[in-house]
């Protein structure tokens, strides 16, 4: 196991580094002068050259390379052009809010996906299960910024029993990790299906009904439990899909996450809080990555030893 | 489930390319004093925040979403598959390159990647385009590089080289082919996820510029007004929605069709 996991851990080096690379390379993809941009174009020249040297961008790439990997090393993303703050405070502001609803967002996904899973695996061929998986394939389908503002039409501007945007409340929440929870549970539905059609088909469930257990029971006892684990594979893959989906949730509801923070960093040019946002949301997603590959080499010996 | 797919996508197709037919009216003309119109009989869809026929624009729309999905899906499973079908056959340091690379692409959220780009680019449809094909060929690469490893080793590709086949003629007429049928589903799957990447990042105003109409835009659009307009969110979701269901039918379906293993 410690090999298994030593070998995981080293192979994500690289990995980190790249994205790192890459998130480096972004501001030098600015067309023109990014200094200039993030002015705007009336801007004076001495303030220009202000900012690029604020920015490190009279140094040469090499340099500028080596002290960006040297300030992530100690947590240092640089300062944010329009808050005047460091940008590892800006995030850290925001983390909790965009962790809460990536969090309820996959209870919600997994509480509608599973039993639907469940009953299309049982009913298989049949009504229920065609019903089940139609709806799971809309969801998968319905673009959360559609999701969204309709059911913001029904829940907030019709029904009037959820606030429309904000946070603050648990009702806040509802909406965002509903619509944010949606595509993931249709993902989840299939899966879990597919799954349990699998074990289902295994001589052990025929077993426990020869035995006299009741069909339910079956299911639930034996054939479930065995097919969670690819269930539980997916819900880890899927996290980095939520995680971006938050960037696009946050912003129709005026969630106060870094997703939001993100594009508000955008609209106004402010490149080093872009490129703190991009990194931070790129390097959990590995994260997640990671501890779903080791979960699962813990909970399925033979990965380990492959 | 695969008529159903093909049934929505052609229709979608012909809407977009007999749009200025279909309707009377210019999808950037705008009628101030009737901003906001609900659906009546000369505007069946209604009027947006500016007074512009929402039908119109739609349709309009349409021609974007299709354009960069086809574009997309085309030059990304072109790159993907020179890439994966060298990378496959080759094997050795050329293999270790472009798989390290795929690894690095694979790890960074796709559309994140592509809203990174954009953002430092600027907005515009060719720069949604080319960060989407930025991230896409990723996927075509990894499919056609199993497949090449895995076509290396069969008989009659062996027999092509013992013939003195030059490597590029056994790729393209041995290897390449054996990927096709999978490569043609990930094609469909990706037209769906192309659309829906472009209205994304339409709708986070990253996309095509107005007074261009894009499906995303319009949403986006739509969100000031869902007191007093609904039709300008629903309208558009509808045209979304359904377009990318007709393509994951379409994919859904072929993919059953060519490996009944898989349907379950």
């Amino acid at each position: 196991m410690a090999r298994y996991l030593l070998r995981r851990l080293v192979l994500t080096v690289p990995v980190l580094l790249g994205v790192a690379t890459l998130v480096f390379a972004l501001i030098h993809l600015v067309p023109g002068d990014p200094a200039q941009s993030m002015l705007g174009e009336s801007a004076a020249p001495d303030e220009v050259a202000r900012l690029r040297t604020s920015l490190g961008l009279d140094r040469s790439l090499l340099t500028q390379y080596g002290a960006f990997i040297g300030g992530l090393a100690h947590a240092d993303l640089g300062t944010s052009f329009r808050f005047g703050t460091p940008v590892t405070q800006e995030i850290r502001k925001r983390v909790a809010d965009t962790a809460i609803l990536a969090v309820c967002a996959m209870g919600v996904a997994i509480v509608f996906a599973i039993p639907l899973g469940i009953v299309a695996a049982v009913f298989r061929g049949r009504f229920l299960d065609h019903a089940a998986m139609t709806l799971a394939l809309a969801g998968i389908s319905m673009p959360s910024f559609w999701l969204g503002p309709l059911l913001a039409i029904l829940f907030a501007v019709r029904l009037g029993w959820l606030p429309v945007s904000g946070s603050g409340t648990v009702w806040h929440l509802v909406l965002p990790a509903v619509t944010l929870g949606t595509a993931l549970s249709a993902i989840l539905a299939r899966m879990t299906r597919s799954s349990v059609i699998e074990e289902l088909r295994e001589l052990y469930v025929l077993a426990a009904r020869a035995r006299g257990l009741s069909q339910a029971r079956a299911v639930v006892r034996h054939a479930f439990r065995n097919s969670l684990i690819p269930v539980v594979t997916i819900i880890g893959l899927q996290f980095g899909a939520v995680l971006t989906g938050t960037i696009i949730t946050e912003t129709i509801f005026g969630w106060p996450g870094v997703g939001r923070l993100l594009i508000q960093a955008i609209n106004t040019r402010d490149y080093p809080l872009v490129q703190g946002c991009i990194l931070f949301i790129s390097v959990t997603y590995v994260a997640m990555n990671l501890l779903t590959d080791l979960t699962y080499g813990f909970l399925d010996p033979r990965i380990r030893f492959e | 489930m695969i008529r159903v797919g093909l049934v929505i996508v052609l229709l979608a197709v012909l809407a977009a390319t007999l749009g200025p037919v279909l309707t009377p009216y210019d999808p950037a003309a705008q009628t101030l004093e009737h901003r906001l119109e609900p659906p009546s009989r000369s505007h069946p869809l209604g009027l947006d925040e500016l007074g512009r026929d929402i039908l119109s624009r739609l349709l309009s729309g349409a021609r974007i979403s299709l354009l960069v999905g086809l574009v997309v899906v085309s030059v990304s499973s072109l790159v993907g598959m020179a890439l994966g079908s060298i990378a496959g056959y080759f094997g050795g340091a050329v293999d270790d390159v472009i798989s390290r690379a795929t690894d690095i692409l694979m790890a960074f959220p796709g559309i994140l990647l592509a809203i990174a780009l954009v953002a430092v680019l600027g907005p515009s449809l060719t720069n949604v385009i080319l960060a989407l094909c930025v991230i896409g060929w990723v996927g075509y690469a990894r499919l056609v590089r199993g497949q090449a490893l895995r076509a290396r080793e069969l008989e009659y590709v062996q027999a092509a080289r013992a013939l003195g086949a030059s490597p590029a003629r056994i790729v393209v007429r041995h290897v390449l082919p054996t990927a096709f049928p999978a490569v043609i589903v990930q094609a469909t799957l990706g037209m769906a996820g192309a659309i829906i990447a472009e209205a994304s990042l339409s709708f986070l105003g990253l996309g095509v510029q107005p007074p261009t109409p894009s499906w995303g835009s319009m949403l986006d659009a739509g969100r000031a007004h869902l007191f007093d307009a609904p039709h300008l969110t629903i309208v558009p979701g509808v045209a979304i929605a359904t377009l990318v269901l007709g393509f994951n039918f379409l994919g859904d379906g072929l993919r059953d069709r060519i490996d009944p293993k898989g349907r379950l």
